[in-house]
């Protein structure tokens, strides 16, 4: 057991439920509206919304996963880079419209925006579904960087006794979640960051120093790490699926229901193009993470006695709580392993309200309670919120880790086959809603078939084409096949005259009423 | 402002329509090439601290994406 950093961890999760739970009185709104409970009420400005932001799209499981990905699979790992370039001018150009029609018809989620903008429930129903059905496992895998550092901390990798700090700090969650809504992670968004910028920034320049510089540790990792591998004939190999990999999650990203809730949560476009602006600010941090993963090789800590029993439990995802404990002291590895916890607890708090908005308002109020007041569909959300996380910690107790990982991993390939459907409908009536439903189901059961090759170990397809293999995301192909069906089905209806045109959204909504500066 | 005055008909300039624009299109595109033509910069040199080209140019398109997006910003919410 490491006493200090127990301490020092055990202060600052007090310091952020507190906060949670202040949370509730801050920028005051009706919490019986979903607008408020769900969305803070749409009024974080510029600097909440980049932690907000910030703490949803960065989470724990990143801290762990992005330098274990080095670690492990080398210049592969990296992707998380270009993914991270890629995402902000993508969401600067598209999401903006989203915002403005979205406050207008007071939409909570994309498929409440679907359903209006194509009067068709049972598109928003596909929506909704894809999106709590990609959040659950995110929620499950936030746990797992958690799990990661307690047991950092000295406590006993299996059985109740290892478990019990797990359930508090989901039971701490899902309390303040219930009573605060979006305003409690907006809150304690602020208090990760600063922990996590100090953690990083401690460790980005006293583990180089102590290993002897960059030149040093770069020479310690094997050249075929180093560089994704050449073109090898007519096969481009990883480095198609590296480029694919980045641009598809870079799109998926921006299709998660918690990155939905976040972007709707701000105050206005103005709001939201100013702090893309500065968002690529966490993207630095997340290149100084990832390169954790080559100092973690370089040091050798798996050769470390005293680490080597979680190398054995956890591979390489100990590579960052590794390198705390071998190089900080005590109540400096309690700073780091609080900023990963709490650094859990802001995405999968946004991630359930997230999923509970999508189910309240596209299954319960569309198909179950049409006529329920706003406290009911409230009231809904709240309790579903519990379930979703209480799922999500279930999922994490009762099954192997690698489980979550593969069905998280299926999850970003799911939600991009919304992009059709979303981003088009953001531009244009021009689909027709049956054509985007089947595009979306066949594309699904094409990608599910393409992931269940590599037994959903991989999230790569071989694509051969006029000669040439070219391996890429699946998420991404799948995407390219949605969007010739939806245009093949479109263009057929529209021959036929059969194509709806029922559109209950204002058209000059879409275009942003001027904000006060 | 200026452009305010001259174009006092209209109620707001026309630069001020929140449109990206083809300029606007550019500027968000430019960084996303950067990091998509792997080829370019799949490679160990030149080197920056003993960093390998590989990993620094990925690392400097982080601040530099910044940039672009501020300049699409600029044209977006103030028409330049």
């Amino acid at each position: 057991m490491h006493l200090s950093a127990i301490v020092v961890f055990i202060g600052l999760f007090f310091l952020i439920a507190f906060l949670g739970f202040l949370s509730a009185r801050w920028q005051r709104g009706d919490l019986g509206h979903l607008h408020e409970w769900g969305l803070g009420g749409r009024r974080f400005g510029a600097w909440i919304t980049w932690f907000l932001i910030g703490g949803d799209l960065y989470t724990a499981y990143t801290f762990v996963a992005v330098p274990a990905l080095v670690f492990g699979a080398g210049a592969l790992g990296f992707f998380a880079l270009p993914y991270t370039v890629l995402v902000y001018p993508l969401v600067f150009a598209i999401l903006p419209r989203l915002w403005s029609i979205a406050k207008h018809h007071n939409f909570i989620t994309a498929a409440d925006f679907v359903a209006a903008r194509y009067g068709s429930p049972a598109l928003a129903l596909a929506i909704a579904l894809t999106g709590i059905v990609a959040t659950m496992p995110y929620i499950a895998l936030q746990l797992v960087g958690v799990e990661v550092v307690i047991a950092g901390l000295g406590f006993p990798t299996h059985g109740i006794i290892g478990e019990l700090p797990l359930i508090v700090a989901f039971v701490v969650l899902a309390a303040f979640t219930y009573t605060s809504g979006l305003r409690a992670p907006a809150a304690i968004a602020i208090v990760k960051d600063v922990l996590v910028y100090i953690t990083v920034l401690a460790l980005v320049i006293v583990v180089p120093l102590q290993l002897g510089g960059f030149a040093k540790i770069f020479a310690a990792i094997p050249k075929h790490l180093l560089y994704l591998p050449p073109v090898h004939g007519n096969d481009l190999g990883l480095q198609s699926f590296y480029i694919t990999l980045a641009l598809g999650s870079a799109m998926a990203l921006m299709l998660y229901p918690h990155a939905t809730t976040a972007v709707l949560s701000a105050s206005g476009p103005k709001t939201l193009r100013r702090n893309w602006i500065f968002l690529p600010a966490y993207s630095f941090v997340l290149g100084l993470i990832a390169l954790l993963g080559y100092m973690a090789y370089a040091a050798k800590l798996p050769s470390n006695p005293s680490l080597a029993p979680y190398f054995h439990a956890y591979g390489p995802q100990f590579a960052m709580p590794g390198l705390l404990l071998q190089y900080f002291p005590g109540y400096f590895v309690g700073i780091g392993f609080a900023a990963v916890a709490i650094g859990a607890l802001v995405p999968a708090a946004i991630m359930s309200i997230a999923a509970a908005n999508l189910f309240t308002r596209s299954i319960y109020r569309a198909y179950w309670r049409p006529n329920c007041s706003a406290g009911q569909e409230t009231q809904v959300a709240k309790l579903v919120s519990l379930v979703v996380k209480f799922g999500a910690l279930l999922f994490i107790l009762l099954l192997p880790t690698q489980f979550a990982i593969q069905l998280q991993l299926l999850g970003g390939i799911l939600i991009l086959q919304t992009l059709p459907a979303i981003v088009s409908g953001i531009y244009t009536r021009w689909f027709d809603p049956r054509a985007l439903l089947l595009a979306w189901a066949l594309a699904l059961a094409w990608a599910i078939w393409a992931a269940s090759l590599t037994s959903f170990q991989k999230s790569s397809y071989a694509l051969h084409l006029a000669g040439w293999t070219i391996p890429g995301y699946i998420g991404l192909y799948a995407l390219l096949l949605n969007v010739l069906l939806a245009l093949a089905g479109t263009l057929l209806l529209r021959s036929l005259r059969w194509h709806s045109t029922v559109d209950h959204t204002d058209a000059a909504a879409y275009e942003e009423l001027r904000q006060d500066a | 402002m200026k452009i305010d005055s001259q174009h006092p008909a209209t109620g707001r300039s026309a630069g001020v329509r929140h449109r990206l624009g083809l300029p606007g299109l550019i500027y968000l595109a430019i960084p996303c090439l950067a990091v998509l033509l792997l080829p370019l910069y799949n490679r160990a040199d030149p080197q920056l601290f003993g960093i390998p080209f590989f990993y620094w140019w990925q690392i400097l398109w982080v601040p530099l994406s910044g940039f672009f997006l501020y300049l699409a910003y600029r044209r977006v919410e103030k028409g330049r």
